[in-house]
Formats: structure tokens, sequence, C-alpha cells
């Protein structure tokens, strides 16, 4: 699963090399070995790592501001997001980030950021999801 | 910017750490609001700690807080610090709450509280520890290091929780909770009062998710493949090409089995069961299986080794058993230690001696050690109320009496416990008391009681643990379990008791008394020793040469790590004391707990019945083996784990690796020419190897064989890539090729065979047997993987080690044993022993029956608590009560307890 979303981001941050990734533990969690040092362990880690490699740190923040709610979006997605299969906490979770993007283009306000690619990829399952359930 | 903080909210405690950091860059205003309050309009969950910013967003991470305060200060983000953040967002915080939660709003304490956080604790000390660093990204203390100390501090500022054995993470902890900003962090949120200061704000808190039906998990993580160096490989090349010839020769086998100077001599007991019970699963792992484990390897280590065990037959509940069976105690005991003998038998226990405690050496070494005690001083006497029965002539132990609860009136309260409102009641303060026995009334009379002096003691044994326990390999929780007996202090115990079945107490006036089973049972090893050898006194006064591992659950650790070594400290007579206390934690079955009485789970005379081979009983138990945290027994896992890591796993490398050298190489093992391919995996194989030794050392019986697992995984690998089986239709390089891949994978196989000794002996002997090893190489286990199967051995006949275990085969057996073999044991009572007319009258009782009972006995309660309540009529409460009985006696009928003992009590 991991694995997938980090190849696409791979693919979309214009990276050549596919990187192999394996899976840790019972919740899969992905792992990377590069070349130059040890592995990287968990989904924004080895993220963020890539988004350096293409030399688009621009996607992470470019003030301490922004770097900051980068970061806490990211945490959430693999807090809050991944993980959360109760229907009433998913519920809760959409409808918190509706009144947060209320006034806002993307999570950091108007700059598209490694935030937004990864939430979009975590909500991606809930919103398949609802749209079938409410067809039924 | 604002920061919004709550009283006792634990993410305020790295966050205060923190804003140091920022000082002077902005201006930071502190407010505290109530821990419901709402300060994030989108968030519909009340959070805090919450950082705004002068631009309006919110910072609602604890970690984000933090960072955004280190880029502030010109900190730039890199990789390690991400990674520990995310591992402590995902990994750590969950299993902190649970444990935050059982510590501070459930009361729990000990390993209930130390077991969630166990493993993440062990990844840092771990991590400190390889990398030698002082800290978690480098050689300064930088942003994770503050958001994980934060985290953890409330929980490790309490000693008790920060295990000794993690040295990197001791020290890690020490260093930053002495630094300033820490300092002041902590005091701010703890305000002297410790973990309590959080109490406010937890209890506010929704039950963290981890406690939602958390599953206990028997997974293993995953294994890390680490990288060899040249040296390393070369290394493991010389050695493997050494073979045999490298091994020490064999050590004859000594009979008795006695100390030598200048060796390794290692004593091993297990904790001895109790006579009148038939042991479960959870007993025979907890103690018996896994002392057996150890036992095996240190005889393949060449260690001088003796394992000593025997049933514990003193006591009143042998008496009691004896009452009901129609038995005299001594008749019972040779009953019960028969089948206790032929369980151990049927697990393949490697006893030297399995033993009892009624023998005359235990009456003279007991008394004995008395003497001494008595003689220095370290036995005080002392006048105790007891209740006495005339027509019985007997004092009456707490299960012999009942009669009308001093508080609540009930009339079935029983000598130590109300049943009804569950009040503990010492037995002279019952009403209308009554001799369970013979229905008449007994007499509060005194008797004199001895008790041994702990507190006096108490100096010797701190001094001697002070000295044992570092550097040793007792189990965290007997550590735990020894230091909190401690805190609490020791306080002078009764180790007498009116009773006849026991061992007499050799001073005058007290003939007629015998000492309390928990004083003399733990001499057992010694006196079973005896029977042993006379010359027992070389094992257990011979501290200097013996090295002595005892191994019990967790509830016997008070026996050995403290009434025992204060009984020899005090008699001064140069005993052996335990140098390694091995401790494990429950196991569970299924879902619930073992239950004789309900007749739920797998006892250990049934297991044979199952067809299931011992040894296939041992590697499931060995590998849930409740190391650390309690586990769980269940046959859909059992099933899983033969077919998987059994059957296609280990059986299947071995099996396949033998096959080819009969069809390929007419059962003579081919002509190796390793390339470097090959030498890479002999290392792999020799890490692992060292690294099982390691782990049996440190008696880590249940990761030691995930090491045997993880060689035959390596091994199938290898099979798999380099396809022996088409190679050797090939070309002559391909044919050698073939040989090579062959020849190697049989010698991994013997090295399994090995390994795998002292878990699964049976089915070790029938490797050794199909391979032809040489004895010597069956015999003893090197610390390095060598070739023990050179070109040109003739290997035997190969056939398949394991069955694969069917699914309706599994679900047949997990309903008998369910509750369902409930009806056969009532009816084996019924049959065997002629009870009162009572239990004829019951029919069949299933689990749902018996819930159904239970609920009934629940509303009748009600019924009368509220009768009671509007003080109604007297004859119409009566005859409710009378009905809650009546239900009672049905319950307790149904679930096959015997009406005149009450519930059984905990066991010593």
């Amino acid at each position: 699963m991991a694995a997938a979303e980090l190849a696409l981001l791979e693919k979309s941050l214009g990276l050549s090399k596919g990187n192999k990734y394996s899976a840790q533990g019972e919740r899969q969690i992905p792992v990377l070995q590069t070349n130059n040092g040890p592995s990287l362990t968990g989904l924004t880690t080895i993220a963020a790592h890539l988004v350096k490699q293409a030399n688009k740190e621009y996607l992470l923040g470019s003030t301490a501001e922004e770097k900051a709610i980068v970061q806490q979006w990211l945490e959430y997605r693999v807090t809050r997001v991944d993980g959360n299969s109760n229907k009433d906490d998913i519920r809760i979770l959409l409808k918190d980030l509706n009144s947060y993007l209320e006034d806002k283009v993307y999570l950091t306000g108007y700059n598209f950021t490694l935030a937004d690619i990864l939430l979009y990829y975590g909500l991606h399952r809930f919103i398949i999801l609802e749209k079938f359930t409410q067809g039924c | 910017m604002r920061l919004f903080v709550s009283e006792g909210a634990p993410g305020t405690l790295p966050v205060l750490a923190a804003a140091g950091r920022a000082q002077g860059r902005a201006e930071l205003l502190i407010s505290t609001v109530g821990p419901e309050e709402h300060v994030v309009p989108f968030l519909t969950r009340p959070k805090v700690p919450v950082l705004q910013l002068d631009s309006g967003n919110y910072l609602f991470s604890t970690s984000a807080i933090c960072r955004y305060f280190f880029l502030l200060s010109g900190w730039e983000q890199d990789d390690l610090t991400n990674q520990w953040l995310e591992w402590e967002a995902t990994e750590l915080q969950p299993a902190l709450s649970a444990a935050l939660y059982y510590l501070v709003v459930q009361g729990k304490k000990g390993e209930d509280v130390l077991g969630p956080v166990r493993r993440a604790l062990t990844h840092i000390d771990h991590s400190l520890s390889r990398r030698s660093c002082p800290f978690l990204a480098g050689e300064t203390e930088s942003l994770a290091d503050i958001v994980l100390w934060g985290a953890l501090y409330p929980l490790l500022q309490d000693p008790a929780y920060l295990p000794e054995e993690l040295g990197a993470l001791h020290s890690w902890f020490q260093t930053l909770s002495s630094q300033e900003p820490c300092q002041r962090a902590a005091e701010t949120v703890l305000k002297q009062q410790g973990i309590l200061a959080l109490r406010p704000y937890l209890q506010k808190q929704p039950q963290p998710s981890l406690l939602e039906g958390r599953a206990v998990s028997n997974e293993p993580e995953e294994e890390e493949l680490v990288t060899l160096s040249e040296e390393e490989i070369a290394m493991a090349v010389t050695t493997w090409e050494k073979g045999l010839g490298s091994l020490p020769p064999l050590r004859p086998k000594q009979n008795p089995v006695l100390p030598v100077a200048g060796e390794r001599n290692v004593l091993i007991t297990s904790a001895l069961p109790y006579v009148n019970n038939v042991p479960h699963l959870g007993n025979i792992i907890g103690c018996v299986l896994s002392a057996d484990v150890f036992a095996r390897y240190s005889r393949l280590r060449q260690w001088n080794t003796l394992y000593v065990c025997g049933t514990d037959e003193y006591g009143t509940a042998t008496e009691t058993k004896a009452m009901e069976e129609g038995l005299t105690p001594q008749e019972i005991c040779d009953k019960y230690h028969v089948i206790h003998a032929d369980i151990y038998r049927w697990f393949n226990i490697s006893f030297d001696i399995f033993g009892r405690t009624t023998t005359p050496q235990q009456t003279e070494i007991t008394q004995d050690i008395f003497q001494r005690l008595w003689n220095r001083g370290f036995v005080l006497q002392d006048t105790v109320e007891q209740l006495r029965c005339e027509r019985c002539a007997r004092f009456l132990a707490d299960r012999f009496v009942e009669g009308v609860c001093p508080f609540c009136g009930y009339e079935e309260a029983r000598g130590d416990q109300c049943d009804k409102c569950g009040k503990l009641i010492n037995a002279i303060e019952l009403k209308k008391p009554q001799c369970k026995v013979c229905r008449s009334c007994p007499v509060v009379k005194s008797s004199r009681h001895l008790f041994l002096d702990l507190p006096k003691l108490e100096d010797q044994l701190e001094e001697w643990l002070g000295k044992t326990l570092p550097g040793s390999d007792w189990t965290p929780n007997a550590r735990f379990i020894i230091r909190s007996w401690l805190r609490d202090g020791l306080k002078p115990r009764c180790i007498t008791r009116d009773l006849k079945w026991g061992t007499p107490v050799p001073l005058e006036g007290y003939e007629d008394k015998v000492f309390y089973v928990w004083f003399d049972a733990t001499f057992g090893y010694l006196s079973i020793t005896a029977n042993y050898t006379d010359q027992w006194e070389r094992w257990w006064k011979n501290p200097e040469q013996v090295n002595l591992y005892q191994f019990m659950a967790k509830d016997n650790v008070p026996f050995h790590g403290l009434v025992f070594p204060c009984s020899a400290l005090g008699a001064e007579d140069n005993y052996t004391l335990v140098s390694h206390l091995i401790a494990t934690e429950y196991l569970n079955y299924e879902d619930g707990k073992f239950s004789k009485s309900r007749g739920v789970g797998v006892f250990g005379d049934m297991a044979q019945d199952t067809g299931i081979p011992a040894d296939i009983w041992r590697f499931y138990l060995l590998y849930i083996r409740p190391e650390g945290q309690d586990s769980a027994f269940s046959w859909t896992d059992m099933l899983l784990k033969n077919n998987s890591e059994l059957l296609n796993n280990l059986g299947n490398f071995i099996n396949r690796a033998g096959m080819f050298v009969s069809k390929f190489f007419g059962g003579s093992v081919p002509k190796m020419v390793l390339t470097s391919d090959d030498q890479r995996l002999l290392a792999h194989v020799t890490l692992e190897l060292q690294h099982y030794h390691q782990l049996l050392e440190k008696v880590r019986i249940r990761d030691a064989l995930r090491s045997i697992l993880t060689i035959s995984r390596h091994g199938n690998q290898y099979i798999q890539v380099n396809e022996p089986w088409k190679r050797i239709k090939g070309s002559e390089a391909d044919r050698q090729r073939a040989g090579t891949v062959t020849g190697l994978a049989v010698n991994i196989a013997a090295l399994l065979s090995i390994m795998l000794q002292p878990y699964m002996p049976t089915v070790s002997s029938t490797i050794s047997a199909q391979l032809q090893l040489p004895p010597l190489a069956c015999s003893v286990l090197p610390t390095d993987f060598l070739c023990t199967l050179p070109a040109g051995h003739h290997i035997g006949t190969v056939s398949p080690l394991f069955q694969k275990l069917e699914n309706d085969q599994i679900e047949s057996l997990r309903q008998r044993f369910g509750g369902g073999q409930m009806e056969e044991s009532l009816a084996l009572k019924a049959k065997v022993f002629p009870k009162p007319a009572a239990v004829e009258t019951v029919t069949t009782a299933g689990p749902q029956q018996i819930q159904e009972l239970m609920d009934e006995v629940t509303k009748q309660g009600n019924i009368v608590r509220e009768l009671k309540a509007q003080k109604a009529d007297k004859n119409q409460v009566a005859a409710e009560v009378a009905k809650l009985l009546d239900l009672k006696k049905q319950l307790a009928l149904a679930e096959g307890k015997p009406l005149e003992t009450p519930k059984s009590k905990k066991k010593k």
C-alpha cells in the first residue's frame, strides 16, 4: 500500500529511478534502504526525503510557519487518517477538514505542499467509500 | 503568539521545554484553559496544548509546536529527526497513552503499566546504543530529544518504570532531565506531585484506542538484514572450513552430576507444581518447559548442568483434597505425583530428578534451617486468636469456617471473605461460626505461632541484591516485584500452621503444628537434590562455583527472590542463592483464562489426547511464551504457526536439502566450491547463530526460537534463487553449482537440527538420524557455523518431518476444550467419588446456561437489595433471599464447583 503510494510520489516528483521498499511490522510501515547511510522508516519521513532528493524543498514549506504546518498535517495523515476505520471518527475527521479548508486553497493557505499530496492519497479511500455509500 | 495549555496535559512538557529556543525571536503569551475547552475553531474535539500564531494559524500538534520553536532558532530539518518524530506520533504515543491511562486513571501498577511501552523503550535504548551517540539525532541535543523526553518524562520520572537493563536510555533520560529548560518544564507541569498531577486532565480524556479490544500480539518484529563487512565474511569462511575438528571433545556423562571447580556449573530449578492440581498449558510454559529449554541448551554448551523439580505436597489444600476424595493426604500425593510425572514425561522434560517434598530429607533440611534461624534470633513468637473446633479437635483454616457476615449479615460468609458484600473478614469476627466439616460451633482460642523476622533480615537482603542484580539476567518483572516489596517495607511473616500435613516444628510447645508451606516449599529444591545425591551440598552450599537459575511464573517471585534468600542468609550456612530469576507473565486461553472448574483450556493430561505430537505443543507454547508480556494460546494461531513456520518454512527446507542429496547425489554430500554469494550466506547464518546464543544466554527463549526460523528462511530463499533441481540437468559448471548449493543447504539443515534440540528434542533427533550426523555434532552446539557434513558424507533416508493441521480438526478441538469437557469431568466426579445427591441432579450445563444462570443471580441479587433498601416486609425479603440462594446453588453445580468448598482461594 504505502510502497505504491511512494512510487506514485516518485513519479510525480520526476524521480527517474524507482526505489525498492520493504514493509515492517503488522502495520506494514514502509522502509527505504538508501545508498548512503542507514535505512529510513515511515511514510512521511521517506516522502520528505524524496522531496529533497528531487530538489523540490519548497514542497516542505518556505517559512518556519509553513514548515511546521506541513509537518503537522503529515502527522495528521499518519496518526488520524490512517488506521481510522470507525465511521463516526471518519465523519468527524472529514467535517473538521472541511471547516479548516473553508477559507483556504491548500492546507498551508495558498501554496501547494507535500501535505496536500499525502492527505489527498490518504483521504482517497474514504471519499470513494463515501460516494459509494451515498449511492446506495 | 499565544500558547494554550491545560493543567496536567502531558503535551505541555515538551512544548515548554522547547519554548526556550524561541526566546527573543517572538513574544509568547501563555494561557491556561480547561481540559475540555475548544481552542481550535475547526476541531470538533478539544485539544491542548495549542499554539496560535500571529498570522491566526493554529498549531495543534505537540511535535509541530516544538518543531516551530526549533525552526525559529535557525535549526534545519533532517531525515533522522523526521523519522523519530513520526515514530513518536505513530508508535510511542499510542503505547504511552495506554500506559499512562492504566497508571493514572485506573491505578494499575508494575507490568500492567510497563508492558505496553516496553517495546518502545527498548527501541530507543537499542538505537542509542547502536549509534553510540549520546542523543537521538547526533552529538547534540535536538528536537527529537525534547519531544521524546517530554512524552516519556511523566512515566520515567518514577524509577520503577525506567528498566535498569536499558542503560543507554537511562543515561539519555538523566542527561536531559538535568537540563534547566527541561527541569523547569517538569516543575511547571507536575508541580512536585509526580504523575498524579496529570490525573485531572487524563480523567477527562477518552480511553486510549490501544485499550479498546487490544489483541495480544504474538507476531514477531520484522527481521532487518544487516550489512556484513568483508572481514566478517572472511572469518566465517575460515571457521566453517575447520569443521568438526575445531570442537572440544565430548564430555563424558557424569552420574551424579556434580559441580566442578573452574567450570561453568549451572543449577536449574523449575517452580514446584502444587501436587493436587493437574497443570494446564500456562503452568507448563511458565516454569517446567521454559527451564527445560534452558537446561537442554546449557547441556549443549557442555556446561555442567543439573535440572531439579518435583511436586510440592504439604499444606491445607492437600488436606482438603484428601477429605474431598476420601483418601489420606499421603494417598492423594502419591496419586497426583504420578499424574504430574507422566505429563512431564510426555512433554519430554529432561529433569535430572523429579522428586517430592514429603521426604525425610525435607524434614531434616527444613528443621536445620529453622534451628539456625531460631538460634540467631531471626524467629519471633506471637499469639494469634483462631477458631478451634472442639469436636474435630483442630484449629480451623479459613476455608473450613462459615458463618454470618459481621458487615452485611449474609448467612454463608466464608472465613476470609463475604461473597455477598465482598468485604474481607477475619474469621474470628464471624457471627455464629460453624465448622464446615461437622457443623458444630467452634470456639476462639489463642494459639502461639512463629514468625520469620523479615525486617531484621532486610539489610542483609538489600546488600545481597545490590551485589547480585546488576549484570544478572533477572527478568524485569521479577526486579519490579522485589523492588516494590522492599519499598513497602517487609513485615514479620507467620511460618507455622495448626495442621497435621506438613513438616513438624522442632520446638517445645509446637508439637501439634507444622511449618507453613511457603516457608519450606522452596527448601524442596534442596531436599529433592538431596534425594538425587548425598553430595547435594556441593550444589547448594557453593555460591562461588554454582550459577543458580530459577524459573517460575511471576506470582512466585516473592518466595524465591525474597523469602528464601532471607531464610538462607539468616541461617548463615553459605547457601547458594539465585543468580538469575526468570519469571514469565501469564498465558491466557483464547480470550480468557484457563479454568479447571469451568472446564476451559487445555490441561497437561489432555494434550496427549489431541493427537498432536508433544514437540508441536512445545514449539507453539515456546513460540508464544509470555516473555515480557501476557500472551494467549489460540487454536487458530497454533494451526497457522504449524502450517506456515514448521511445515512450509522449517520442514520444507530441511526436507528439500536432504532430498537433493539423496536424489541427485546418491545420498552422498557433494563437493562444495563457495562463491561470494555462498560466503555471504554463510556469514549471515553465523551471525544469526551468534544472535541465538546471545539470546539464550540471557534466557530469552522465545526470541531465540525466531533465529532458528530466520535461518531456515534464508535457506529456503537460497535454494529458490539457485534452483539446484534445474542446474543438475545443465552443463558441468551448472552441476558443480547444484552440488555446492545442495551441500551448503544440507549443512545448514544439520545446524538447524542442533539449534532445534532445546525446543523440539524429538524432531531434532529425527533430523540427526536422517542426516546421519556424527555423534559429536549431535551433542555440542558450537558458537560458529561449521561444516559438519563434509563432501562424501553419507546421509540416511529422508522423510517429511511435520504434518499439516487441518481446519476441521482444529475446530473440533477448540469446541472440545472451550468449556465442553466440563460435562465429562462432572460425570467423572460423580462416578468416581460418590457425592451428595445434588450432583446427580445436574444434567448438562453448557457455557450458555452458565451465563444465563449468572445473569439470573445478578438480577435476583438486585431484587433482594432493592427490597432491603425499601425496608420491605421481612417474609417477602426472606422468600427472595431463598430464591437467590437456590440460584447460586444451581450456578455452583453448573460450574462444577462442589457446594461444600467455597470458591478456590488464591494459590500460595
